[in-house]
């Protein structure tokens, strides 16, 4: 009962963080935006994106600490999650744009560049997965 | 550019609640993730509730709050609203791969960063190669970083 709505209030949340980084500061909540400018840093223009991070991970460990099944391992082997962290990497600083820059923040401001990125990210995300289990199942 | 406290707490508290968001709708669960992109086999919809819950909490917002022109802070030294531009190769091929490797793993960055705080193995390689592949990326990108504000859309000066 309760899990049908955990969906929706999670999001509400996530859009509610990310109208707060918007009013607040001016910036859009892309997380892959916001570590790429950690990884190559600009001067004056890294603190902020440290304490946003250090906010992600401190929800983490607070989840965890609550509820151990809030956070699970992913069900791929370690070489598969090495090389997905890497096309995810490349992908969204190439892509300018994930899951929330792209996603979320985007689609909902109406960019046809979202939009087409999300697109884009959710059709070959659903090949992938697909193509993964058929070959599983062959195996 | 100084960034004032007050600017760092914003931040702060937006990913605290950012990531509160994202492990209540199940997204640093990546076999769930896995399952809602795979409507041919066991298909788990119940994610897009959590996009659906975002967009219509963000486009309302922006939409009350005024234009962004108008409402975004005025003493903010860089706005962070991407460049409306067109639909380009970089785009696509970038977004594509992104798809590949969030497929594969089942994290994208925001749910790993979260999901980093369970010390597992498998995300602590995850993140660690995305952090690297975003580099190697950047790398790639042979404009000047500082005289190229716009690039990748990430902070376009207003």
């Amino acid at each position: 009962m309760l899990a049908t709505y955990t969906p929706v209030v999670g999001g509400v949340l996530i859009g509610v963080a990310a109208l707060a980084l918007w009013f607040g500061n001016g910036r859009t909540a892309g997380v892959s935006g916001i570590l790429g400018g950690i990884v190559r840093p600009r001067q004056g223009d890294v603190s902020w994106r440290l304490a946003f991070v250090a906010g992600l991970v401190l929800a983490g460990a607070i989840g965890y600490a609550l509820k151990h099944e809030s956070i699970a391992p992913s069900p791929r082997p370690l070489a598969w999650l090495a090389f997905a962290g890497l096309l995810v990497g490349v992908g969204t600083r190439v892509g300018g744009g994930c899951t929330s820059g792209h996603g979320v923040c985007g689609v909902a401001r109406g960019s046809r560049r979202s939009w087409a990125a999300t697109a884009t990210f959710v059709a070959t995300g659903m090949v992938t997965v697909t193509l993964l289990r058929l070959w599983g199942n062959t195996r | 550019m100084k960034q004032p406290r007050s600017r760092l707490l914003v931040a702060f508290a937006a990913g605290l609640v950012f990531g509160a968001g994202l492990l209540l709708s199940g997204m640093t669960r990546p076999a769930k993730v896995i399952a809602f992109l795979d409507p041919l086999g066991a298909w788990d919809p119940s994610l897009a509730l959590v996009m659906a819950g975002a967009v219509s909490t963000y486009a309302i917002g922006i939409r009350w709050g005024g234009s962004w022109r108008r409402r975004a802070p005025l003493d903010a030294p860089l706005l962070s609203m991407p460049p409306v531009a067109r639909i380009d190769v970089p785009l696509l091929v970038g977004a594509a791969i992104f798809g590949v490797g969030w497929g594969i793993g089942g994290y994208c960055p925001g749910p790993s960063l979260v999901a980093l705080a369970s010390g597992g193995s498998g995300v602590l390689v995850f993140v660690g190669c995305m952090v690297l592949g975003s580099f190697a990326a950047t790398l790639l990108d042979t404009t000047p970083q500082r005289s190229a504000p716009r690039r990748n859309g990430e902070a376009l000066q207003s």
